[in-house]
């Protein structure tokens, strides 16, 4: 009895045993998912490396993205610039590299900003109903009529250009978007006994919706945030692309494919093909990675 | 077996990464090599027009209008030519507007009094006017008007029509804005004594009267219309130009159509003409390439012209020029810090524009170096005068630290942010503000670059909504008296955008312009460009251009001259089959 108490006492347990030797319990997940799902992980991936090369951009940048050295115009690919360099004798690695912040800050700026204000507008025209979710319902139809890019655009065009501004006009075509989907879960769980239990005890409806309801919309929030960041991404390079973006000599993967990208395709194929292919990579990282995220969180696939 | 989404995904990735990895990701050929440039000369080597026309007591050139041009070869008639135009017209509005974007779309519709003579640049030859006479005092300068000129909507085009246009762009009523008014400080009065005669009474001798009278923003507009409504002309178009106006899409394009009426025999030679707003310089490549468009006035970049060149062959025709325009930086010096010349002068002085030329050249289409006036043309600094100057210097390092200690002095900290506005015209508008960033970074300045669309860009421009700016000097001769008249106090130019107003720039504008001797203008325009440029720094030059126009060979007749607002009637140019 005293060999078990001591045993118990000194030693590790059975669950800290087995933690010990499987690590972590967030890191067995991880690895859980990256077996189930291979693609998914391998877009995570992507992403991971991605955020950690925009916020790190100063120290493995090689040269500082903005500045011009005139004795370098329109170098090709060599050790010294591995992708070569610009018009302007600028590296298009580091550039890249920064390129990879801008993205990220409008992708995460505008997705984040589009499917909070989405949700919220979803939950209270689901739990309010009557004439709040006729209101709001016909307001999201208004804006969904316009495709995402030609609304994105028209905002642009009347607030002007700029990365705040870029970001707004990303963020206003999601909001009805992830509106709609969120208001049709928003619509089961007002049914739910526990959402009636807290109106029966006089809770506010301000508390119910972000107390209660929020926190069981937060699947679908986060496949919704997922896809949408890969499409805001590709937006802000859209845009940025068409001369609606940042401007130079901001990097952002759009803009190097708009000016330089296209004007000097044949004398220096580089300048296109890194933006080109930094982008592909970023969307379909995202896109694989909600895709994988929806099957994890959706019940009716685990089956 | 279907294609299941996974096994798509899977494929979709593995791809990716073949392709990542395949040696086309990583290009190892060797690019087509950059031609080096040559190195940056104060003035091209080619010479061109430079000899303003001089005011003349005898009678016109003796070439009229219907003969001179297109007479070398034997023109063919129809067609409809097709052309790029990179912005769109801010107004219709010639006596209000500077920019090319309005002259392309517009000049096609109007007449003037006089013009260049395309064959004989810059020499001027008669448009509306038949002759005229110049009195010995040479205050006094008399037209003769053509008769039987009508305007596109039948209307008689005579002498009080050309009167009530100049009175516009003289003395303009309120809410009216003539952008060159300060040109014409010279003329007392102009006057219609007959339908077919205009006198145009002058304060003191100017040489450059015919040449200002020339300038192709000088549209003749319906006196009735403009008794009715001064701002008739920004919104609607009447002329009497060779061809008629058909219609305008925002965004797309402008139509003209001949105008049979025109009062020139024989001409148009086209049926028509379409320009395509293009903005994108890839655009307006793949435009020419795709035999969507014949030619874009303004030009292109050397390399746009190698990839023509190398792609069209014969198909294609290039000509150079040099070219008046410039882009200058301009400060509202009614906004701290730019209101402190110490601040103004560190910004001039850190622009290495010979190195600028050397690079820029190489992707867009500038080149000479100089001050307010075209690097080979009569008025300006030889190279030797130039480097003496505080902005032109070529040790850099000693003029950044100058640049640096102005700026501590002014008590401007280290990191200074402030906004660049520009216009958003590819070329060559963002290469030269993505320059002066680079520039201004050198001395520790944080600059944005703020890139507008023309019409808002004009807009700021006019209510001082800016702190530093990309403007232009865009002429269309060589001319102090017009290159300099935008930087007059602006109760005296329209187009002073930095705010200021100082009666000694504006005493030295006048002194120069009534200087008849060459050299003592010279000395007194060089006097001008010391103040406004060196000790006030109220705007420098940036960086001269240089023309490059690949042209379809099927376009005949269209002189490239060293300015793209001139000769853009369309009257004499024609399309091979």
């Amino acid at each position: 009895m005293a060999d078990v108490t001591t045993t118990a006492g000194l030693g590790p347990g059975p669950t800290a045993s087995r933690r010990a030797v499987r690590g972590p319990r967030w890191l067995s997940q991880v690895t859980k998912f990256a077996r189930r799902r291979t693609l998914g992980f391998a877009g995570g991936v992507v992403v991971v490396l991605m955020l950690l090369l925009a916020v790190f951009a100063p120290i493995v940048s090689p040269y500082d993205p903005e500045e011009s050295s005139f004795l370098d115009q329109l170098k090709p690919p060599s050790r010294e610039h591995l992708l070569g360099t610009d018009q302007f004798g600028r590296d298009v690695m580091s550039r890249l590299i920064y390129g990879a912040q801008t993205a990220l800050v409008v992708g995460f700026g505008a997705s984040v900003a589009g499917c909070s204000a989405g949700a919220i507008l979803g939950l209270v025209g689901a739990y309010k109903g009557g004439k709040t979710d006729l209101l709001l319902e016909r307001l999201n139809d208004v804006i969904l009529s316009f495709p995402l890019i030609i609304l994105a655009v028209a905002v642009v065009a009347a607030l002007g250009t700029g990365l705040l501004n870029v970001i707004i006009a990303i963020t206003i075509p999601i909001i009805p978007r992830v509106a709609r989907v969120i208001r049709s879960s928003g619509l089961t769980l007002r049914q739910m006994q526990y959402v009636e239990a807290a109106r029966a005890l006089g809770v506010s409806d301000t508390r119910i919706i972000f107390r209660h309801l929020m926190p069981n919309v937060v699947a679908p929030y986060l496949i919704l945030l997922s896809a949408f960041l890969g499409q805001a991404i590709l937006l802000e390079s859209s845009l940025s692309f068409l001369g609606l973006g940042v401007a130079e000599p901001k990097p952002a993967w759009g803009l190097m494919l708009r000016g330089a990208g296209v004007q000097f395709l044949e004398q220096a194929p580089w300048l296109a093909i890194a933006p080109g292919v930094a982008i592909s990579a970023a969307v379909f990282a995202f896109n694989l990675l909600g895709d994988s995220l929806r099957d994890a969180f959706d019940p009716k696939l685990r089956v | 077996m279907g294609l299941t989404r996974r096994t798509f995904l899977r494929s979709s990735v593995a791809m990716l990464a073949a392709t990542a990895c395949s040696p086309t990701a990583a290009p190892v050929s060797k690019p087509a090599e950059t031609k080096p440039a040559t190195p940056p000369t104060s003035a091209p080597p080619a010479a061109q027009p430079t000899v303003a026309a001089q005011p003349t007591a005898v009678a016109p050139p003796a070439a009229s209008a219907a003969q001179t041009p297109a007479a070398a070869a034997a023109p063919r008639t129809g067609g409809e030519l097709q052309f790029i135009v990179g912005a769109e017209p801010p107004s219709f509005d010639g006596h209000r507007e500077t920019t090319f974007a309005l002259l392309h779309a517009l000049s096609p519709h109007y007449s003037l009094l006089i013009r260049f003579n395309p064959d004989a640049y810059p020499e001027v030859m008669p448009d509306l006017a038949e002759s005229w006479d110049v009195s010995a005092d040479k205050l006094t300068y008399t037209f003769k008007i053509r008769d039987g000129v009508k305007f596109h909507d039948g209307s008689p085009c005579t002498a009080r029509d050309i009167k009530a246009s100049y009175d516009r762009i003289l003395n303009p009523p309120e809410g009216v804005v003539s952008a060159r008014k300060g040109s014409y400080g010279a003329v007392e009065s102009v006057e219609a004594p007959d339908p077919g005669t205009i006198v145009f009474k002058l304060k003191y001798p100017s040489a450059a009267l015919l040449t200002l009278l020339a300038s192709p923003f000088n549209y003749i507009y319906s006196a009735d219309k403009l008794a009715a409504d001064q701002k008739f002309p920004e919104k609607n178009v009447l002329g009497t130009g060779p061809y008629k106006f058909v219609e305008y899409v925002p965004g797309s394009h402008w139509v003209g159509q001949k105008n049979p009426d025109y009062f020139v025999q024989g001409r148009p030679y086209l049926d028509g003409f379409r320009a395509n707003f293009i903005r994108e310089p890839a655009a307006q490549i793949a435009a020419i390439r795709g035999g969507r468009a014949q030619i874009e006035f303004r030009g292109f970049p050397p390399p746009a012209r190698d990839d023509l060149v190398r792609a069209m062959g014969d198909k294609i025709k290039v000509e150079e020029s040099a070219w008046i325009v410039t882009l200058i930086a301009i400060f509202n010096t009614e906004k701290a810090p730019f209101n402190d010349p110490r601040v103004r002068r560190a910004l001039n002085i850190a622009v290495d524009r010979w190195e600028g030329s050397n690079a820029l050249s190489r992707i867009t289409v500038v080149k000479p170096v100089g001050t307010f006036v075209r690097p080979g043309s009569p008025f300006h600094r030889p190279e030797s005068e130039l480097l003496k100057m505080e902005g032109f210097s070529r040790d850099m390092t000693q003029a950044r630290e100058e640049a640096r200690r102005l700026l501590r002095e002014a008590g401007v900290p280290d990191g200074f942010a402030f906004n660049l506005k520009n216009r958003d015209v590819p070329t060559p508008y963002e290469p030269s503000g993505v320059f002066l960033i680079d520039q201004w970074r050198r001395i520790g300045l944080n600059v944005t670059h703020v890139q507008q669309e023309s019409n808002a860009y004009l807009s700021d421009h006019r209510a001082g909504n800016f702190e530093v700016s990309v403007d232009f000097i865009a002429d269309y001769a060589d001319e102090p008296d017009i290159q300099l008249s935008k930087f007059l106090s602006p109760d005296r130019s329209a187009s002073n955008y930095s705010r200021y107003t100082d009666r000694e720039l504006d005493a030295l504008y006048d002194q120069q312009s009534r200087e008849t001797d060459p050299e003592r203008r010279n000395q007194l325009v060089w006097q001008f460009e010391d103040r406004c440029i060196q000790q006030m720094a109220y705007a420098f030059p940036i960086i001269w251009w240089q023309r490059i126009v690949p042209y379809s060979s099927s376009v005949k007749n269209y002189p490239v001259l060293p300015s793209h607002y001139v000769n853009q009637d369309l009257a004499h140019v024609w399309l091979d089959a």
